[in-house]
């Protein structure tokens, strides 16, 4: 069923009211959105997630930089607005290289392409999909006792079970995963774990510890992308599946945990859509580090940096991240998921899982 | 002409004495090892040939030739086309050391002992055991006299081996030909370096250098003006030494102490030599050549005590920055440096004599970043290429903090590391050299003052050079801001709204807000046909064939009420100002200075100049500054500080 854009294009078109609006009353045309950084992100007690806060910022014309941003804001609504007539959409790399020709609105790099498109959603309360931009990467991996419907690309609805009707590299996720795509169709399943690495997820299908537990598993790869989170959330929401996250023992780690928990900061505009709260981490910790005696690397003058600024960071407040990083941050050092193949390939899932999971509660031994 | 003048220089070539005395001190007159003996000769050689040039008012045409043969022995070759030496002095000149005619004057000039040239030949003679050729020629319609000559060592004495006379195609000139044992691969560079850096210092002169291999290179003349030429003048109480100051008492013809005081030396008028002779308890009818050691002494003593006027400085011949500018802009070519910037202190004096700095910065381009940085240093437009951590010059560089203009120096001290050639010249009727051999100038505080000075003031323009292009990329934007983004984002929103596109003025008024200044230098050859100004056909001879420098100023008014300001452009003392418009208020040496009254919003005004008499480069930069406006509404130019 076509898709009725008349309010993506009313809002857009305010973008451009606005600023024509100011050079007609020969005031310096600018655009206020909200901050989009860590110091503006506060806890919404009612979504239970992290949002932008009150915090905005100006994009003027009376600067370079700001008469840029503007313009290009100008050439992207139209670009958007054309899609929709058009009934077409593109991925964020071909908007990028469609900016090629406009001229002294072009872009320098796919990220500020990528990040003007985030603002848009900002300014907007639209979502990237109601711009039809979608993005390059796909989603990630899934393998467990889950029953998937996907209106597939022929319009015909396919039923996927993700053990018995997939390979050993598990269902894709598209970058759709909103319930006109896909539908939840059952699931028998304890928990969800979302891993962080590839090598890590193989072993786990490898050493079959999504039928020996009962586990949902799904690769993150590495910072997750937002189909990703969605698939998620919606697991977690609609098949009540608890979700664990489990990743490397450094900084960056945390940072994808909480993007996937509580919302990322470049995201906080829809965090509630992204995010799942009631997340839970599973490990590798650092406390895991001196408890397992894992192999380790010393952490860099940049891991810890961003292990000070996770200090500071409103979502790491919690009484369990300030002690773990502290201690992290003592001890010096960081570890991989996969150190703890140091006690052989099964270790992992004969020991160091079961351990951790009985200790959050999840397995029922 | 040139027969005259020769005749007239032989009048003052006295005999000095002592000769052996070379074989024992060869080290101090710069002869010390292979090397340095090839670069030595090449300079005594190259000093010689430009004094005569100069002193004759010829335009100097050099031409130096090392033909290298085995075993170390090197014939060097030097030719000029100055007045050329009568046949009679030339055995004293080449064949007698300590002989010349500007020991006993106080003057600027190269040389300031005789042992020059005829050191050369002795040490060739005593190395290679070859006689040395002179050829000289002192008048158009005569043939030159070739002098094959030979030095008695025990009589400091010429001695003749052979006199002819040939056909030489030049009106005038002298050629030398000698032969000496050095070391030419290692001695190489340097020579290069030497004319290279004689070119710089000497932009007048022509350069020809010929390499043993066939290279030649030359470096050529870029400016066709002679160096004004220096004046002799009287020495100055302060700076004279005692021994000296009893000699021209016995030597004087004055018979009474006062009128030798007066006669004798410089700044000695009659309420001085009155002061100095009170205060000594002299006698001032004291006939000189009856006085006591102790007379002197107190006298002596008393010079020091007394305030005497400075000597005047109008002997000295500085090269003038416009022109340190052109020459390094010519030699670095290859560098393509990003600047080069000059700064000349006034005429200042110490003991007794004058002396004047000038130093140039040239910097960047394919300068080597982290080697230190490479110093070149002069004294009366001679090269010193020795001993360089012993100079003022070096002192008084390594005492600056280079670091906050682009420069490595640990902890702010010493020879700085960066892409950067620092230039110093130092002229003065008396170098005060540290040692004899000539290659570096002593540490006197006067001195080292000036030459900080100097490069402070250098400093200060490399920092307003720096300044003013970061403004400059600065106001490119906000111009291409308004001028091209703006207008577009105008035209998007209008187009997305099918509205028509709005007016902008007020806005970019609002963006701007600051008066704005821009400004562009072109530079075009002067027809034959005379301008407009009057200016012009004045020195109309000047301009045949040179160039204009055209300068043009954009003041555009960005600010929502209308404004007035005093707009100065600051313009080389040697340049000749040509048409300017709109009409300026005042001129100067200096600085051309406009009242422009009330531009209202939105409004601009174009001024432009034109400068002949420099050549296209010369002045590359403006340099702008204004009054009577609150700088920080202006952007483009700087608070005008008075001159």
């Amino acid at each position: 069923m076509p898709r009725d854009y008349t309010n993506v294009i009313n809002k857009i078109d305010l973008i451009a009211s606005k600023v024509y609006g100011d050079l007609e009353k020969a005031e310096i045309p600018n655009i206020k959105l909200p901050t989009r950084t860590k110091a503006n992100i506060k806890f919404d007690q009612k979504l239970n997630v992290w949002k932008y806060g009150n915090n905005t910022t100006e994009r003027s014309a009376k600067s370079l930089d700001g008469a840029y941003m503007m313009l290009r804001t100008m050439y992207m609504v139209d670009f958007i607005k054309d899609m929709i007539r058009a009934n077409k959409s593109s991925t964020l790399r071909e908007m990028y290289y469609i900016s090629e020709g406009w001229d002294l609105a072009k872009f320098h790099s796919q990220p500020e392409s990528d990040s003007l498109a985030e603002d848009l959603e900002v300014i907007t309360t639209c979502m990237r999909e109601d711009f039809k931009l979608r993005p390059e990467e796909d989603g990630a991996r899934v393998i467990g006792n889950i029953t998937i419907e996907e209106v597939t690309r022929n319009k015909t609805k396919k039923k996927i079970h993700c053990q018995d009707d997939v390979g050993d590299s598990g269902y894709s996720i598209p970058y759709n995963v909103e319930p006109e795509k896909i539908k939840f169709k059952g699931a028998d399943a304890d928990f969800v774990v979302a891993i962080e690495t590839g090598g890590m997820f193989d072993r786990l299908v490898e050493n079959g510890f999504d039928t020996s537990n009962r586990a949902v598993l799904v690769h993150l790869k590495g910072q997750p992308a937002r189909s990703t989170r969605r698939f998620i959330k919606r697991l977690n929401e609609e098949m009540k599946l608890p979700v664990l996250v489990f990743t490397d023992c450094d900084p960056w780690s945390y940072r994808i945990f909480a993007s996937v928990a509580y919302g990322a900061i470049k995201t906080a505009h829809i965090s509630e859509y992204l995010a799942t709260p009631g997340a839970q981490y599973l490990g590798v910790t650092p406390s895991d580090i001196e408890n397992y005696k894992l192999p380790t690397d010393k952490l860099t003058n940049e891991d810890i940096n961003a292990l000070k600024s996770e200090l500071s960071d409103p979502r790491f407040q919690e009484r369990f991240w300030k002690n773990e990083i502290k201690l992290q941050l003592s001890i010096g050092k960081k570890s991989e998921q996969q150190a703890l193949a140091k006690y052989g390939l099964d270790y992992v899932t004969d020991t160091y899982l079961p351990e951790k999971l009985s200790a959050m509660g999840m397995l029922k031994k | 002409m040139a027969e005259v003048i020769a005749h007239e220089l032989a009048k003052k070539q006295k005999e000095i004495s002592v000769a052996e005395f070379f074989e024992r001190n060869k080290h101090i007159l710069g002869f010390g090892n292979p090397t340095r003996a090839l670069v030595t000769s090449v300079k005594e050689g190259v000093d010689n040939a430009l004094d005569a040039c100069e002193e004759s008012g010829i335009l100097p045409d050099i031409y130096v030739e090392i033909r290298n043969h085995e075993d170390g022995e090197n014939k060097i070759i030097i030719e000029d086309n100055g007045p050329g030496i009568v046949k009679q002095q030339i055995p004293h000149i080449f064949g007698r050391l300590l002989y010349g005619s500007r020991f006993h004057s106080i003057r600027q000039s190269r040389g300031q002992q005789g042992i020059g040239i005829s050191a050369v030949v002795l040490y060739g003679q005593l190395t290679t055991g070859k006689h040395a050729k002179v050829v000289s020629k002192i008048q158009e319609d005569r043939p030159a006299t070739v002098t094959e000559l030979a030095i008695d060592t025990n009589k400091n004495r010429a001695e003749v081996i052979n006199k002819d006379i040939a056909h030489w195609d030049k009106p005038s000139g002298t050629r030398l030909e000698v032969s000496i044992v050095a070391d030419y691969k290692r001695g190489k560079r340097f020579v290069y370096d030497y004319l290279q850096s004689v070119s710089i210092v000497n932009p007048h002169a022509q350069i020809t250098y010929k390499e043993p291999d066939g290279s030649e290179h030359v470096f050529e003349r870029t400016s066709e003006a002679l160096p004004q030429k220096t004046i002799e003048i009287k020495p100055h109480p302060y700076g004279v030494e005692l021994g000296t100051l009893i000699k021209m008492a016995k030597q004087s013809k004055s018979r009474k102490l006062s009128s030798f005081l007066k006669t004798e030396f410089s700044s000695m008028g009659d309420r001085t030599t009155n002061a100095v002779c009170e205060k000594a308890q002299l006698d001032k009818n004291l006939n000189p050549k009856e006085m006591t050691r102790e007379h002197f002494l107190a006298l002596h003593k008393t010079f020091k005590k007394v305030k005497i006027m400075s000597p005047s400085t109008d002997c000295l011949s500085p090269i003038g920055e416009t022109l340190i500018k052109r020459s390094l802009k010519h030699e670095t070519q290859e560098i393509s440096p990003e600047f080069i910037i000059t700064a000349a202190r006034p005429a200042s004096v110490y003991s007794g004599s004058p002396f004047q700095v000038e130093v140039g910065i040239v910097y960047g381009g394919n300068l080597p970043r982290d080697r230190q940085i490479k110093l070149l240093r002069f004294a009366n437009r001679v090269p010193l290429l020795y001993q360089q951590g012993d100079c003022v010059s070096t002192q008084a560089i390594s005492s600056i903090d280079w670091r906050r203009y682009g420069l490595e120096q640990p902890s702010g001290k010493g020879i700085p590391t960066g892409p950067a050639i620092f230039l110093t010249h130092m002229s003065s009727t008396l170098i005060p050299f540290t040692s004899e051999s000539k290659e570096a100038i002593a540490d006197i505080p006067e001195i080292e003052n000036e030459i900080k000075l100097a490069f402070r003031e250098c400093a200060r323009k490399v920092q307003s050079h720096i300044n003013k292009k970061v403004r400059r990329a600065k106001t490119r934007e906000k111009f291409d801001l308004i001028t091209k983004i703006l207008p577009e984002i105008a035209k998007k929103s209008a187009d997305m709204l099918n509205k028509p596109v709005p007016s902008l003025e007020q806005v970019i008024t609002k963006i701007m807000d600051v008066v704005w200044i821009e400004d562009l230098i072109e530079y075009e050859k002067a027809s034959q046909e005379p301008v407009q100004s009057t200016l012009f056909e004045d020195s109309s001879d000047q301009r045949e064939g040179g160039w204009i420098t055209k300068s043009t100023i954009l003041v555009v008014n960005y600010k929502n009420k209308p404004q007035r300001l005093n707009l100065y452009a600051v313009i080389p003392e040697d340049a000749v100002v040509g048409t300017v418009t709109p009409k300026p208020t005042k001129i100067t040496n200096n600085y051309i200075k406009w009242n422009l009254d009330q531009i209202s919003p939105a409004n601009k005004v174009d001024i432009s100049f034109e400068l002949a008499g420099l050549e296209k480069g010369d002045f590359d930069e403006n340099d702008l500054y204004i009054e009577n406006i609150n700088p920080a509404f202006v952007i483009g130019a700087d608070k005008w500080e008075g001159e």
